[in-house]
């Protein structure tokens, strides 16, 4: 989990947020189990307007099926606060349009069985940008993995690597922070990452 | 730089060492360029082919030429640390501009498997930099003992669709300390023009790229495999006509009749419509274009 004081700070600027759980791998991480959420709205108080535990949130029918029953809620919210692994967060992004905002520095993706069609979404780099990218993970998606994109290789909004195939991910971000108007992050630098984190951790205890 | 600064429109070649164990091809490059152009770009392993390391040429063509180079350097061969050693020995070397880029990715390149590096992207390189040459510390802050004077290149490309995240990008790498723009090649001169007035609000001197092309095969390579660049139907079919003139020389001719009739009209709509700070003209392996390229629109 993000230490709270970067969870307030992410939380900020939003006066309604909507919380989600995962069911599955946080709750046994305890990091984003039915506690920690409660835990978590206890903490960020009156601005919380609901919360919900989605079995699995990294898979959109799920999410579709567990927050049947929330939609007033997550419409009426500024920000989806997930407290999963970057998967999770990416695919509620997608699945609302929402702002959504990572609870947790994903730091490693447990083992799960297979069902048939997957996307790479997260590579639990240990520091979670989600809020930043507009729910779209640049060290992931993007073959560079830049924090400062696009590249020069990117044309009609498709990627160099793999014959303009595959989108760009920082013309997802540009077009999903356009949407949300919140540009001012896409022209924000970000500095160089901290590899030593992840480097230095290769035992998880909770 | 200083060309830059006293307000002349300048020009700025290309070299690129390849797969070489000597120079000689180099230096006879730009010693042919060297009355034309200001500076000469060194190209760092283009198209992510594994070339010869575009430092020494870059020295040795300021030591034996008399010509500046831009010291081309990609993020995808080097981490931090390698890219610190390599600017405080360029810094050694008397290297007086650097260029920040990413690189073409790997898979593009002839070692399609190798890792790609990208612990920086360019906007971070450019931060380093910045770091060496104002603060005199490398990244984490640590001293330099010794100064790092250098100008501070950045690429662009006014072909990227959309523009929007290309023209905000360069913002934000100019904001941390660009002292110059060199773009990607041109072939459409509205789109150029449409360009340099979005990044005009920056007021980082920039130099538009372009390419004459040397012969049919180079035209088409360079449409085919480019990423980012389509050459004209209209010019690839002219130089698919110069291609059928059986003899050697006249054939020589008809494609530098071609590149002239189409950048000499290209050079001087720049020149005389937009504030660019010059031309950086990729004609590598191609010198004998910028005379008469040159005596037509400077």
């Amino acid at each position: 989990m993000k230490p709270f004081e970067e969870v307030q700070a992410m939380t900020e600027s939003y006066e309604k947020i909507f919380i989600v759980g995962c069911g599955t791998c946080s709750t046994s991480c305890q990091t984003g189990g039915e506690e920690q959420v409660s835990e978590m709205a206890d903490k960020l108080g009156d601005k919380v307007v609901g919360t919900a535990m989605v079995e699995e949130p990294c898979d959109i029918r799920i999410d579709r099926r567990d927050l049947k029953a929330h939609k007033a809620e997550i419409g009426e919210a500024d920000a989806i606060l997930v407290m999963s692994c970057g998967v999770g967060v990416q695919t509620l992004g997608d699945y609302t349009g929402k702002i959504v905002l990572p609870a947790s520095d994903t730091l490693f993706i447990g083992e799960t069985e297979r069902i048939g069609k997957f996307y790479d979404r997260c590579m639990a780099c240990g520091e979670c940008i989600l809020d930043e990218t507009g729910g779209i993970c640049p060290i992931t998606r993007c073959a560079k993995a830049l924090l400062n994109g696009p590249c020069g290789g990117q044309v009609d909004g498709k990627c160099e690597v793999g014959e303009y195939t595959h989108d760009c991910a920082w013309v997802l971000i540009y077009d999903r922070l356009k949407e949300q108007d919140r540009l001012d992050l896409f022209m924000k630098f970000r500095p160089p990452r901290d590899y030593s984190k992840k480097t230095l951790t290769t035992e998880h205890i909770f | 730089m200083k060309e830059i600064e006293k307000g002349n429109f300048v020009l700025t070649g290309e070299l690129e060492p390849e797969k070489v164990t000597d120079l000689e091809e180099i230096l006879v490059s730009a010693r042919a360029m060297k009355p034309y152009v200001v500076a000469a770009n060194v190209t760092d392993n283009p198209l992510a082919m594994a070339y010869m390391s575009s430092l020494i040429p870059s020295y040795v063509v300021q030591r034996d030429v008399g010509l500046e180079t831009v010291y081309q350097v990609v993020v995808r061969d080097r981490n931090r640390l390698a890219l610190t050693s390599d600017l405080l020995a360029a810094s050694y070397l008397g290297i007086k501009n650097v260029l920040a880029i990413s690189g073409d990715h790997t898979v593009l390149g002839d070692n399609k498997g190798g890792r790609a590096v990208y612990d920086l992207d360019s906007a971070q390189f450019v931060y380093l930099l910045k770091k060496m040459i104002d603060e005199g510390t490398d990244l984490e802050g640590n001293e330099i003992h010794g100064k790092v004077e250098m100008n501070v290149g950045i690429a662009a490309n006014p072909n990227a669709n959309p523009l929007d995240p290309e023209i905000l990008k360069i913002g934000r790498k100019v904001k941390i300390g660009s002292d110059f723009i060199q773009t990607q090649t041109m072939f459409d001169i509205d789109l150029t023009k449409e360009f340099l007035k979005e990044t005009e609000r920056f007021n980082c001197p920039t130099l538009v790229g372009i390419f004459p092309l040397k012969s049919f095969g180079i035209a088409d390579f360079f449409d085919k495999f480019i990423p980012g660049v389509s050459v004209p139907k209209h010019l690839l079919e002219a130089m698919a006509k110069c291609k059928e003139e059986p003899d050697k020389e006249k054939r020589k001719e008809l494609y530098d009749e071609v590149n002239i009739e189409f950048f000499s009209p290209f050079i001087k709509e720049i020149k005389k419509t937009t504030k660019a700070a010059g031309i950086h003209v990729m004609a590598v392996l191609y010198e004998r274009i910028l005379d008469p390229l040159l005596r037509e629109t400077m």
